[in-house]
C-alpha cells in the first residue's frame, strides 16, 4: 500500500537544524525515528504531513550515557540496542525486560523508545518501566530546553504534553539498586500490543512501585497499591490482601482484543506472580 | 523525485524515488528484487522482511528515502552462490507450503545465526515470532533451524 499524502523528507544533521525545521513547520512536521508507528499511520490516513524529518542522521541523538547515578537514552536508541547491552540489563532490569517483549525483533531493530513514548497509545509497553523509575524526559526548542517528569508526560491516549516544536532529545533515569519485572499480557509472542502490563520495582528498604499500561487512558503509577504495602514485609498473605486493590486503580476497556474481566483478572495474576518473582530475585540476587 | 543510492545484495544500485515511497515496493517494481513479499503491510507478519545494515527491518515500515546509502540484503543475496544448510535443511524438511513466510523466515534465521551460530529451540522460536506462517504450523520450519544449527560433535 503506497502512502497517499506527499511530504517533504529532511535528514538533518544536527540538532539546532531540526529545532530551526521545527519551528517553521510547526503542527506541520512529523518526526521520524522507526517509523514503526508513523510509517503505518501514514499509510492507513491516520496522519496527515507535509514535512517528514528523519532524525536517524543525528550522531548525538543514538547516544547511551552511562554515569554513576543517571542513564541517559537518546531518542535514537532502539530497543535492540537496550536488549544487547549488558549494562542496561544489569541496571535496568524492568526496562530491559519490557524492550525484550516488544513485539519481533525486526520491530525492535527500528523501533527506539521514545519514539514508543512519543506515539503515547495506553498499551506501551515501556511506560511501566519509566514510571516506576521516575523518568525524566528532555525536550528542546529553539527557546530552550526543559525537563518533563514521566509522570506528566502523557495527557491521554496517543496524547503528551509535547509542544509540536519541542524536538524530544533523550531520557534521563536515575540509578537505583532495585529489582523488578516487566509482566505482559499478549495474544502470542512477537505481536505489538499488550492486552495488559504491569512494572513492579522493589528494593532493600521495602519500597514497592507498581505501575500499569493497556488498562488505562494513560499508562499510571499504582498509588494505592504502593501506599498500602510501603514498608511492609511480603507475605502471601498480604499478596493476596493487596490483590483486592487492583480493581479500584485501573480502567480497563472491553475491546476487539480481550473484555475488561479479563484484563482485570490478568493484572490480579500478573501482580502476584511478578511481585513473587520480584521479592525472589532481591533475595537471591539476580540471575 | 530524488535519486538514492544503496547496495543491494554486494550491488550498487540507484533509483529514482518521491519521499512518501516504501522501500518493500521500492525493491520489489522498481529494482526487480522480488523475495520480500507484502503480507499484512504493517508491521506484523514479517512476510517483508529484508536486512539493513546486517539487521532485519519490515521494508514496509522503512521509507526507500532513509535507505540512501546503506546496504540491504534479500534472500537474492543470501543464495547467491547456491542454497545454504539453513535453505537446503528446509527443503530436505519440506518447511513450506505455499513458501510465501519463507523469505521472510530465511532472514530472521540469518539474522540470529550471525549472532548466535548454534541457538536452542527457545532462541529460534523467539528469533521467529515475528515471522507468521499460515500453511505448515511453524514445526517443520522451527526443526529445519534446529536441524541445521545444531553444533557438530567431532569425536
Ligand atoms: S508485509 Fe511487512 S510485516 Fe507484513
Ligand atoms: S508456507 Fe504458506 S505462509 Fe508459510
Amino acid at each position: 500500500m503506497a502512502i497517499l499524502n506527499d511530504f517533504k523528507y529532511y535528514k538533518p544533521k544536527e540538532i539546532n537544524e531540526t529545532l530551526q525545521l521545527l519551528s517553521e513547520f510547526k503542527e506541520n512536521a512529523k518526526i521520524l525515528a522507526g517509523g514503526t508507528d508513523l510509517i503505518v499511520h501514514l499509510k492507513e490516513n491516520l496522519v496527515k504531513t507535509e514535512n517528514v524529518i528523519d532524525i536517524k542522521g543525528i550522531t548525538e541523538l543514538n547516544k547511551i550515557d552511562i554515569s554513576k547515578d543517571n542513564i541517559f537514552l537518546g531518542s535514537g536508541v532502539t530497543f535492540t540496542e537496550i536488549i544487547e547491552s549488558p549494562e542496561l540489563k544489569d541496571k535496568l532490569p524492568i526496562l530491559w525486560e519490557a524492550s525484550k517483549k516488544v513485539a519481533s525483533v525486526g520491530i525492535r531493530n527500528r523501533a527506539t523508545v521514545v519514539g514508543n513514548i512519543c506515539s503515547a497509545v495506553p498499551s506501551l509497553d515501556s511506560a511501566p518501566a519509566l514510571l516506576v523509575y521516575d523518568a525524566e524526559i528532555v525536550v528542546q526548542s529553539k527557546n530552550g530546553k526543559r525537563t518533563i517528569s514521566i509522570h506528566d508526560w502523557f495527557t491521554g491516549p496517543k496524547q503528551t504534553i509535547l509542544k509540536p516544536e519541542e524536538l524530544v532529545l533523550g531520557i534521563n533515569i536515575p540509578i537505583t539498586i532495585h529489582a523488578g519485572v516487566y509482566e505482559k499480557l499478549g495474544r502470542y509472542r512477537g505481536e505489538d500490543l499488550a492486552q495488559a502490563g504491569i512494572g513492579i520495582f522493589v528494593d532493600e528498604i521495602k519500597n514497592y512501585r507498581f505501575a500499569y499500561c493497556a488498562v488505562g487512558p494513560v499508562p499510571k503509577r499504582m498509588k494505592k497499591l504502593e501506599d498500602f504495602l510501603q514498608g511492609k514485609e511480603i507475605s502471601d498473605k498480604l499478596i493476596e490482601e493487596a490483590t483486592e486493590i487492583i480493581p479500584s486503580e485501573i480502567s480497563p476497556i472491553t475491546d476487539i482484543r480481550s473484555s475488561k474481566e479479563y484484563r482485570t483478572h490478568m493484572m490480579k495474576i500478573m501482580f502476584k506472580r511478578g511481585l513473587q518473582k520480584s521479592m525472589a530475585i532481591l533475595k537471591g540476587g539476580r540471575s | 523525485m530524488k535519486k538514492i543510492t544503496l547496495k543491494i545484495n554486494g550491488e550498487l544500485r540507484s533509483v529514482y524515488v518521491e519521499p512518501e515511497e516504501i522501500l518493500l515496493d521500492v525493491l520489489r517494481e522498481k529494482l526487480g528484487v522480488k523475495s520480500p513479499k507484502c503480507g499484512c503491510d504493517r508491521g506484523d507478519c514479517g512476510a517483508c522482511a529484508v536486512l539493513l545494515n546486517g539487521r532485519s527491518v519490515r521494508s514496509c515500515l522503512v521509507l526507500a528515502i532513509e535507505t540512501d546509502g546503506q546496504k540491504i540484503v534479500t534472500v537474492e543475496g543470501i543464495s547467491k552462490d547456491g542454497l545454504n544448510k539453513v535453505q537446503n535443511t528446509m527443503l530436505d524438511k519440506n518447511a513450506f507450503q505455499c513458501g510465501f513466510c519463507a523469505p521472510g523466515m530465511i532472514i530472521s534465521t540469518t539474522e540470529l545465526i550471525e549472532k548466535n551460530p548454534h541457538p536452542n529451540l527457545e532462541e529460534i522460536k523467539e528469533a521467529l515470532s515475528g515471522n507468521l506462517c499460515r500453511c505448515t504450523g511453524y514445526l517443520p520450519i522451527l526443526e529445519s533451524v534446529q536441524e541445521a544449527t545444531k553444533e557438530e560433535h567431532h569425536e
